[in-house]
């Protein structure tokens, strides 16, 4: 029984330092924000088995923390690009669910138009601007669109997702040079959840903090417990402001582990990639049972609105499958639409 | 000056008649669209490898940097997908960027932004995301650039979807081309070649397009048609001329746009003449000379009297001396040479 990424937060008592920041309808909407993706996953895995959805999935379930940790930071013009991981990212930032469903199971109205897939969630109202399924794709166009922010002198700022594997690619590097050159409005937030597939860091990259990484193109660089919500929060905060007022890029590292396999349903850590007990040890410091245990304590959530909550979740989760099924599939002419811009 | 520009300064072309309008250079209509498209558009700038040292890509970028600023005309770092990459999303949220390359191999360490992001967008977005750039570069051979610094890449291209890829081959075209590209909403690639640097043509004050997507007659003729873009087709009409001192009239047609390509005048010439050379500055396997060949297979075979002929570059890599060049590249007397050989048929 090996663990090899344990866990080194500060598990629950972590919370204590920045509660006092928020309101308690503030932190009880980050729960909820973070057991909606939760609830949604659940679903989206229950439901893969019957193929209506005939799309790949990758699962955030375990990294709930960083997606809302990070968008609570960010306002609706602020811009997140992200990877092929992007169901947490759509829907922290406030992408519309049913045309998230809707794209998962290729109907007309899905967010890309069942073009995209989901791998491909967007939605400019909230500015959930762009993904990429190539490793590292997202991130130099990230980068341009904080150089377009600069150039036409916005107050947005971009946030780019980005995994552990991700900064193994050498655009990753030319964009931390580049943003760092022009002082970007630009946050690197990298999940590192230690595996590329099932390929182990240890394998990929040599035995050195990935802050140094990125703090060898002198831009600030820091690491947030991935799985403490508010933490992720206050680290996001602090490298927006820096953004916003022309301090120019941050790096954020979160460690934070995936509780499922990389993509489909269900774990495949008994095909020996990694070990179960290391999951297991990871599920000890669940980011939602962690934050409702801190909750509860402090008499902010209790068994009957957590049930509430849950119920509500439960029927607007159903509605939009319910939706998604009922939508209508592209015809013919479709295809043919927007390969070019008039 | 660079080493191996000498023999492109060597190059004669015929004189403008300045009784038909203002005579420039290419280099000058190439600068005159960016300035103007810089002074009537603030979303342009323009970006590149060395665009404001003192070759100023070929002379193309001279004074722009003083003129408009470094912050709308800069030096970049030697990161070309992270720059590729940084144009589109540069692109995607509202400018228009025109990242301009020496070397077309280069774009190469590029495709995956190129390819797989800034021409996939729109498309992928469903339509909510445009993607307005510009991908400029100096094309072609110049003694000694061998393998890895002339290759010819639009024909890997033409089969991407979501691209658009522009080859003018005179200054008028070349400065109304690129307006044109810098205007359009979709990635478009514009490919300069070397040779037609030093060439001078007519071209009027202030702006004008060059509609993309539509060829041009450059000499009328019934016996053959003699079809291309850029330098090739320069060399293309050079050919024509040769074949007229011996009574064979061949129709001259510059695309002006490989993609998307004007199918319509190809089929109308090939309706008249039925008889097909396709020249080209890249290899003749897949690329442009291969679909223009499948295109009247496909659309024009009633109209064919003989075979279609290709000429272009063998299946061999660049070589890098002038003393394996000469075999390498074909010349007028070689497209004459191939017309000749349909027209008998
Ligand atoms: C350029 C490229 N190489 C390989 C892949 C296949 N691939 C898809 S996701 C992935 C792992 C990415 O790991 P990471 O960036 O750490 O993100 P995570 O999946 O852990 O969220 C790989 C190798 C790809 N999509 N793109």
């Amino acid at each position: 029984m090996t663990i090899r990424y344990p866990y080194t937060g500060e598990g629950a008592r972590g919370f204590d330092r920045f509660a006092q920041s928020h309101s308690g309808a503030k932190l009880l909407g980050l729960y909820r924000s973070m057991l909606r993706i939760r609830r949604i996953e659940e679903e989206i895995e229950r439901r893969y088995h019957q193929d209506q959805m005939k799309t790949p999935i990758h699962l955030v379930i375990g990294q709930e923390a960083t997606s809302v940790g990070c968008c609570a930071a960010l306002g609706e013009t602020d811009l997140l690009y992200s990877s092929h991981r992007t169901h947490g990212n759509y829907l922290a930032k406030g992408g519309d669910l049913k045309a998230m469903l809707c794209e998962m199971h290729c109907r007309i109205n899905g967010c890309a138009g069942s073009r995209g897939g989901s791998m491909h969630l967007i939605d400019k109202r909230v500015g959930m601007a762009g993904t990429s399924a190539i490793v590292g794709g997202a991130v130099p166009i990230a980068a341009g669109a904080a150089l377009a922010a600069q150039m036409k002198g916005e107050d947005h700022v971009v946030v780019v997702f980005l995994g552990d594997s991700t900064t193994e690619e050498g655009v990753a590097s030319e964009s931390l040079n580049f943003a760092a050159l022009k002082q970007l409005p630009l946050v690197f937030f990298c999940e590192n959840n230690f595996y590329s597939v099932q390929s182990p860091l240890a394998t990929r990259q040599p035995a050195r903090d990935l802050r140094t990484w990125a703090a060898s193109y002198a831009i600030p660089a820091v690491r947030v417990d991935g799985v403490n919500v508010l933490a992720v929060l206050e680290e996001t905060q602090t490298a927006v402001a820096r953004a916003r007022s022309g301090g120019g890029p941050t790096f954020i590292e979160a460690p934070v582990y995936r509780f499922r396999a990389h993509g489909g349903a269900g774990d495949d850590s008994r095909t020996g990639y990694r070990d179960v007990a290391e999951r297991e040890a990871w599920e000890r410091v669940d980011p939602l049972t962690l934050f409702s245990g801190f909750l509860m304590a402090g008499g902010m959530l209790d068994e009957r609105a957590t049930a509430v909550m849950e119920e509500a979740l439960a029927a607007e989760i159903a509605d939009a499958f319910e939706l998604a099924l009922a939508s209508p599939i592209p015809v013919e002419a479709d295809l043919y639409r927007h390969v070019y811009a008039d | 000056m660079p080493w191996d520009e000498a023999l492109v300064n060597s190059l004669v072309y015929d004189k403008p008649d300045p009784g038909e309008g203002r005579v420039s250079t290419y280099v000058s209509a190439v600068r005159e669209a960016l300035t103007l498209a810089l002074e009537h558009d603030p979303r342009v700038f323009v970006l590149g490898q060395g665009v404001d040292d003192p070759s100023a890509m070929f002379g193309t970028t001279r004074g722009l940097q003083q003129q408009f600023g470094s912050q709308r005309v800069f030096d970049i770092p030697l990161s070309e997908e992270g720059m590729m990459g940084v144009s589109a999303g540069a692109a995607m949220n509202g400018m228009r960027p025109v990242y301009m390359h020496n070397r077309p191999d280069f774009i190469l360490l590029a495709f995956n932004q190129l390819v797989t992001h800034a021409a996939k967008f729109h498309f992928m977005d469903n339509g909510t995301t445009d993607v307005p750039m510009v991908v400029w570069a100096a094309i072609g051979r110049g003694w000694g650039s061998g393998a890895q610094h002339s290759q010819a890449i639009h024909g890997m291209l033409l089969g991407v979807p979501g691209l658009k890829i522009v080859m003018p081959s005179t200054p008028y075209d070349a400065k109304g081309l690129l307006l044109s590209a810098i205007i359009d909403n979709n990635p478009v690639c514009v490919f300069e070649h070397r040779w037609l640097m030093k060439k001078d043509g007519v071209v009027p004050e202030g702006l004008y397009r060059v509609p993309i997507g539509k060829g041009v007659y450059r000499r009328r003729g019934k016996d053959v048609t003699i079809v291309g873009a850029s330098h090739a087709i320069e060399l293309g009409a050079q050919a024509a001329s040769l074949l007229a001192s011996e009574g064979i009239e061949a129709e001259v047609i510059d695309l002006r746009t490989v993609k998307p390509l004007d199918e319509a005048i190809v089929l109308e010439s090939l309706k008249k003449t039925g008889r097909l050379v396709v020249v080209d500055t890249a290899w003749m396997k897949g690329g442009l000379c291969a679909e223009i060949g499948c295109l009247a297979a496909e659309k024009g075979f009633a109209d064919l009297k003989a075979p279609v002929c290709r000429v272009g570059l063998p299946d061999v890599p660049t070589p890098a001396g002038y003393t394996l060049e000469q075999f390498y590249y074909p010349d007028a007397a070689r497209i004459a040479a191939a017309a000749r050989g349909i027209v008998r048929v």
